[in-house]
């Protein structure tokens, strides 16, 4: 579990990032939409998990891999019941076809 | 600045499809302002490229390279030593940058990763339009700033045609009638009079039907 102060600061390459590392899925649990802090976090969160469902699509993977879900802090039990809910759609699906340790790429920047 | 759209991934992973090594090549200019060529979109690109080989059991591997422009000799010329072995170079900048690519490295292929789309800018976050047709002969003085070439569908410079209603081109709901905002900006500034002047037809040789065009500075060419 990693933990950010707004999912506003979750970013599509690190949903990719986790998937590339081997995870199965991935999901982002934000704020209820229309509460959060910094006014719209939880909304671009939800765009780029969107996204990153419709890049898996194009390249063939299941979307379902990754997925937003919305609850208030004050909501531990549903906390529970997402991460369960999550495992178990993972479950169906399997496990996924990226395994093995990611090979560092060498990214580079000139200037 | 110069706005593109990211291609389709599915056409991007067509092209690169018998590679196994690619180099990916960023770009800090335009494509970085409009969210779709800069240092972010490269590393989307090479994870879900990397992905996407590996879920075909194709283990890939991808560097990636930032250039300050593509459209610069001088900062082409620093690609030289990152180019070695890899199979295919996809360019995120606009289509200028494929092309001075491939000048530069006549021996390498080099693919487009973006479409490029128009002249243009941001008119909120996350949306560009078009504002500049880039038409060598520039003449928005006459219409109140406003670009009849490039953002009347028909080009037209005597307007607004029968296709305009309650401000809205009859082509989308989302394009504004340029004519519609160019009479009533004469309207209000007590200018309307200005649209009884017969314009010339356009010399469009200006334009792309001179063909490629070229821009000469004679105080800095050699």
């Amino acid at each position: 579990m990693i933990q950010v102060p707004c999912t506003g600061r979750v970013d599509i390459i690190h949903l990719l990032n986790a998937l590339e590392d081997g995870a199965d899925g991935v999901y982002v649990a934000g704020c209820l939409e229309g509460e959060c802090h910094f006014s719209t976090g939880n909304i671009k969160a939800r765009k780029k998990v969107a996204y990153v469902k419709k890049v898996l699509e194009e390249i063939g993977m299941e979307p379902e891999r990754v997925a937003m879900y919305n609850l208030s802090s004050a909501q531990g039990q549903r906390f529970a019941e997402i991460a369960n809910e999550m495992v178990d759609q993972i479950k169906a699906i399997g496990p996924s076809p990226v395994k093995g340790a990611r090979a560092r790429q060498t990214s580079d920047a000139i200037n | 600045m110069i706005v593109a759209d990211p291609k389709p991934l599915q056409e991007i992973m067509g092209m690169v499809s018998a590679f196994s090594k690619i180099l990916i090549v960023g770009c800090k200019g335009c494509v970085t302002v409009c969210n779709v060529g800069g240092a972010k979109e490269v590393e989307v690109l090479r994870a879900a490229l990397m992905l996407a080989g590996e879920k075909e059991g194709r283990p890939l591997t991808i560097d990636t390279v930032m250039l300050e422009r593509q459209c610069d000799k001088e900062y082409v010329e620093l690609l030289k030593d990152k180019l070695d072995g890899h199979d295919g170079v996809l360019s995120m900048a606009c289509g200028v940058g494929p092309q001075f690519l491939s000048e530069a490295y006549p021996e390498q292929r080099f693919f487009p990763a973006v479409n490029t789309t128009f002249y243009g800018g941001a008119v909120s976050h996350g949306i560009w339009e078009e504002r500049c047709a880039g038409c060598g002969t520039c003449i928005i003085h006459h219409f109140e700033g406003l670009c009849p070439i490039a953002r009347c569908a028909k080009s037209i410079l005597h307007g607004p045609c029968g296709g305009s209603s309650e401000g809205v081109c009859e082509v989308s709901k989302e394009t504004v009638c340029i004519w519609d905002a160019i009479v009533k900006k004469k309207m209000a500034e007590g200018r309307l009079d200005d649209l009884l002047t017969i314009h010339d037809p356009r010399d469009w040789r200006t334009s792309r039907d001179g063909g490629p065009r070229r821009s000469i500075r004679e105080t800095l060419a050699d």
